[in-house]
C-alpha cells in the first residue's frame, strides 16, 4: 500500500503479573483503511485497543499515531490527537439523553495543526482545541458571549451524528433505555462527534441479531466511506470482518497468528481471495474451532 | 436558551421576594440562615451530587472562609466584601492542595482525606491561639450579613451554580461523575474535571463561612466539626444526587424543621436522623432524584434539565 501508515504497533508486550496477555504483537494500519482484527474470546483483541487507546501502558514495545510516539501518553492526550474509539461492554452515561451523550463528545474536539506543531519545535502535528465548540469558563457561568452559538453548534452537531446512525428520533431518551442495538449506534455517533482520524470499534455487532449485523455493516461501511475514515474493528464474527474489511489481523492466545497485508500469497485488494486466505489459513481455524493439528502442536 | 433565562428570571424572583417580603427580626434571622445553608450546600452538591466525589469535611471550608473574613476585617480592618471574597479564595488554595494528591485517583480517596483536612483545620484553628484565638472564639465581628447581602450573594452564586450546570463544564463533571474511563476516552483529563468542582466547591464553602462569621458575630472551630461536615453531605443525599433544586429545597426544609424544634433542641439530631431514615426508606434517590424540580411539570419541548434524559 502506497497510503501513510496512520497507526503502528511495534513489538507490543503486554503482562498483567504472570499472564502475557499480548505477546510482541507488530501490525500497521494505513489512512483510509478499513482494518479487522479477529481471533477468539482472551486473544487479546481488547487489550491492543486498551493500549492504543493509552487505558493500559504496554509492558514493552512502541505505539506511533501519525509517525508521533503515542505510548506514554493518558488517554484524554491521545484522544485529542484523533483516536476515538467505542467499548466492548458500552459505556454510555446512561442517565444522560442521547443526544447529551453525543455532545458531551462534540465538546471535546480538537484540531491538530502543523502550524502551531513548528512554533513549538515539533516535527509532528500538535493538537489543538477547536475554538468552534469552545467558550470560556466566564462566559460559561454568565451565559454570555459564545455560549449561545457554541451550544447550538454543538446541538446541531449531536442531532447530525444523530441522523447519521438513525437515532434522531431518539435524542431526549435516555441512553441507558435505549434498546442494545440503538445504544451500540450512539457509540458510534459519540466515537464520531471527537471527529477522529482513526475510528476503533470494539466488537460492535456483540449482543445483535444476523439482520442488525447486516444493517451495522452497512453503516460502517458507509462512515468509512463518507467521512474517509480510517476504521478499526474488532469482531469474533469472522463472517463480518471478512465482509467488511480490506485488511485483517488475526490475534490468537496475545500473539499475531496472521495479517492479510504481509502474508505475501494474499492480494489484499480483493476481499474474496482475503477470505478465502483466511478459512485456508490452519492456525486461524485452529484458532477458532480447535483441530486436531493444533492439539498435537501443544502436545509436542 | 429560553430555558436559562427562564431559570436566571426565577432565582432572582425568588430573591427579591426573599429579600424585600416584610419579616419581624426573627423571620429575617431564618432567612440568612436558609440563604448561607444553601450556599454551602451547592457547593457540596456540584462536588458529590453531579462530579460523584463524597466529601465528608466541607465544613472546614467553611471555616477557612469564616476565620479568614473574621481575621481580616476586624485585625486589618480590611472592607467586609474583599474580605468574604477572599475567604473564597484561600478556600479555593486549600482545596487545590488537599485535592492534587487525593484526586488522581476515582473513589473514595478524597472522602477519607477530607474527613482528616476537616479535623486537622479545626485543630488547627483550634490550637493557633495566638492567631484565631483559639476554642474560646473569635468575638466582636463586624454585622455586615445583612438580609439583603446574603439573599443578593445566594442570588448571585445560584444563578452562576446554574449557568456553570447548563454548560460544557456541567456536561464535563456529570461524564466524569458517570463513568470515568469513558470520560478519558471521550478527551477529558478527569482528575483536573474533579478538581475543577472541588475548587467551585470550595469557593462556594468558604463564602458562605464568611457569611456565617458575619451573621453570628461570633465564631468557634467548634462551628465547624465533624458534625457540620456529615449535614452538609446528608443535605445534598436528602435533596438528590444530582439535582440542584433538590439541593436547594432539601437545605431549605432541614434548615427549617431544625429552626421549628429549636425549642426542644437536644433531641434535635434525634429529630434529623429519622428525617434521613424516612426519606432514605421511602425515596432512597432523594426528595427530587437526580431530577431539576421543573422536569417534574408537563412540558411541550420533552428536554430535560442538564440533559438529562427521559426514561421512554
Amino acid at each position: 500500500m502506497e497510503n501513510k501508515i496512520v497507526l503502528e504497533l511495534s513489538s507490543v508486550d503486554m503482562r498483567f503479573g504472570g499472564v502475557l496477555a499480548l505477546d510482541n504483537v507488530s501490525f500497521q494500519v494505513h489512512e483510509g483503511s478499513l482494518t479487522g482484527i479477529i481471533g477468539p474470546n482472551g486473544a487479546g483483541k481488547t487489550t491492543v485497543y486498551n493500549i492504543i487507546s493509552g487505558v493500559y501502558k504496554p509492558s514493552s514495545g512502541t505505539v506511533f499515531f501519525m509517525d508521533q510516539d503515542i505510548t506514554a501518553l493518558r488517554p484524554h492526550q491521545i484522544t485529542h490527537l484523533g483516536i476515538a474509539r467505542t467499548f466492548q461492554n458500552l459505556r454510555l452515561f446512561a442517565r444522560s439523553s442521547a443526544l447529551e451523550n453525543v455532545m458531551t463528545a462534540a465538546q471535546n474536539r480538537y484540531r491538530t495543526s502543523f502550524l502551531e506543531a513548528m512554533f513549538r519545535g515539533y516535527l509532528v502535528p500538535a493538537a489543538r482545541p477547536d475554538d468552534d465548540y469552545r467558550y470560556s469558563f466566564l462566559e460559561a457561568s454568565l451565559h454570555v458571549g459564545r455560549w449561545g452559538r457554541v451550544e447550538r453548534r454543538l446541538r446541531e452537531k449531536g442531532m447530525e451524528l444523530l441522523e447519521r446512525v438513525g437515532l434522531a428520533d431518539r435524542a431526549e431518551q435516555a441512553a441507558g433505555t435505549l434498546p442494545y442495538g440503538m445504544q451500540r449506534r450512539l457509540e458510534i455517533a459519540r466515537a464520531l462527534a471527537l471527529g477522529p482520524k482513526l475510528l476503533m470499534l470494539d466488537e460492535p455487532a456483540a449482543g445483535m441479531n444476523p439482520e442488525e449485523v447486516l444493517e451495522l455493516n452497512g453503516l460502517i461501511t458507509g462512515i468509512h466511506r463518507d467521512f474517509g475514515l480510517t476504521t478499526l474493528v474488532i469482531e469474533h464474527h469472522m463472517n463480518m470482518i471478512l465482509n467488511i474489511c480490506s485488511h485483517v489481523i488475526c490475534l490468537n492466545f496475545g500473539a499475531k497468528l496472521f495479517d492479510s497485508e504481509s502474508d505475501e500469497d494474499v492480494d489484499i485488494m480483493e476481499i474474496a481471495k482475503v477470505r478465502e486466505a483466511v478459512q485456508h489459513n490452519k492456525d486461524v481455524l485452529a484458532a477458532y474451532l480447535g483441530s486436531d493439528d493444533a492439539k498435537e502442536g501443544e502436545a509436542v | 436558551m429560553k430555558k436559562s433565562l427562564f431559570i436566571n428570571a426565577g432565582i432572582i424572583a425568588l430573591s427579591l421576594g426573599l429579600a424585600f417580603y416584610p419579616l419581624g427580626g426573627y423571620q429575617e434571622g431564618i432567612v440568612i440562615l436558609l440563604c448561607i445553608n444553601c450556599v454551602a450546600a451547592m457547593g457540596v452538591s456540584i462536588l458529590t451530587g453531579f462530579t460523584g466525589i463524597f466529601t465528608l469535611g466541607h465544613a472546614a471550608y467553611m471555616a477557612l472562609g469564616a476565620y479568614t473574613t473574621a481575621i481580616l476585617t476586624v485585625r486589618y480592618g480590611v472592607h467586609w466584601l474583599p474580605a468574604l471574597l477572599a475567604g473564597g479564595l484561600i478556600a479555593i488554595l486549600v482545596a487545590w492542595l488537599i485535592g492534587v494528591p487525593t484526586l488522581r485517583l476515582t473513589g473514595d480517596y478524597y472522602a477519607i482525606a477530607s474527613i482528616g483536612l476537616g479535623e486537622a483545620i479545626r485543630l488547627i484553628l483550634e490550637n493557633w491561639q495566638s492567631f484565631t484565638r483559639g476554642a474560646r472564639g473569635f468575638p466582636g465581628i463586624d454585622p455586615y450579613t445583612t438580609r439583603g447581602l446574603a439573599v443578593a450573594m445566594f442570588a448571585v452564586l445560584t444563578i452562576l451554580m446554574f449557568n456553570l450546570l447548563d454548560s460544557r463544564l456541567g456536561r464535563e463533571l456529570r461524564a466524569s461523575r458517570d463513568d470515568d474511563v469513558a470520560a478519558s476516552l471521550l478527551g477529558f483529563n478527569t482528575p483536573h474535571s474533579r478538581m475543577k468542582a472541588l475548587l467551585i466547591s470550595a469557593f462556594y464553602c468558604g463564602i458562605a463561612g464568611g457569611l456565617l462569621g458575619g451573621y453570628m458575630s461570633f465564631i468557634q472551630p467548634s462551628m465547624f466539626d465533624m458534625m457540620k461536615s456529615t449535614e452538609l453531605t446528608a443535605v445534598v443525599v436528602f435533596g438528590g444526587l444530582g439535582s440542584m433544586t433538590g439541593t436547594l429545597l432539601g437545605s431549605a426544609a432541614i434548615t427549617l424543621i431544625m429552626e421549628y424544634f429549636r425549642d426542644i433542641s437536644q433531641y434535635r439530631m434525634l429529630i434529623y436522623g429519622l428525617l434521613l431514615v424516612v426519606i432514605m426508606v421511602f425515596r432512597p434517590e432523594g426528595l427530587l432524584g437526580n431530577r431539576e424540580i421543573w422536569d417534574f411539570l408537563p412540558h411541550r419541548s420533552g428536554t430535560h434539565s442538564f440533559g438529562k434524559g427521559r426514561r421512554s
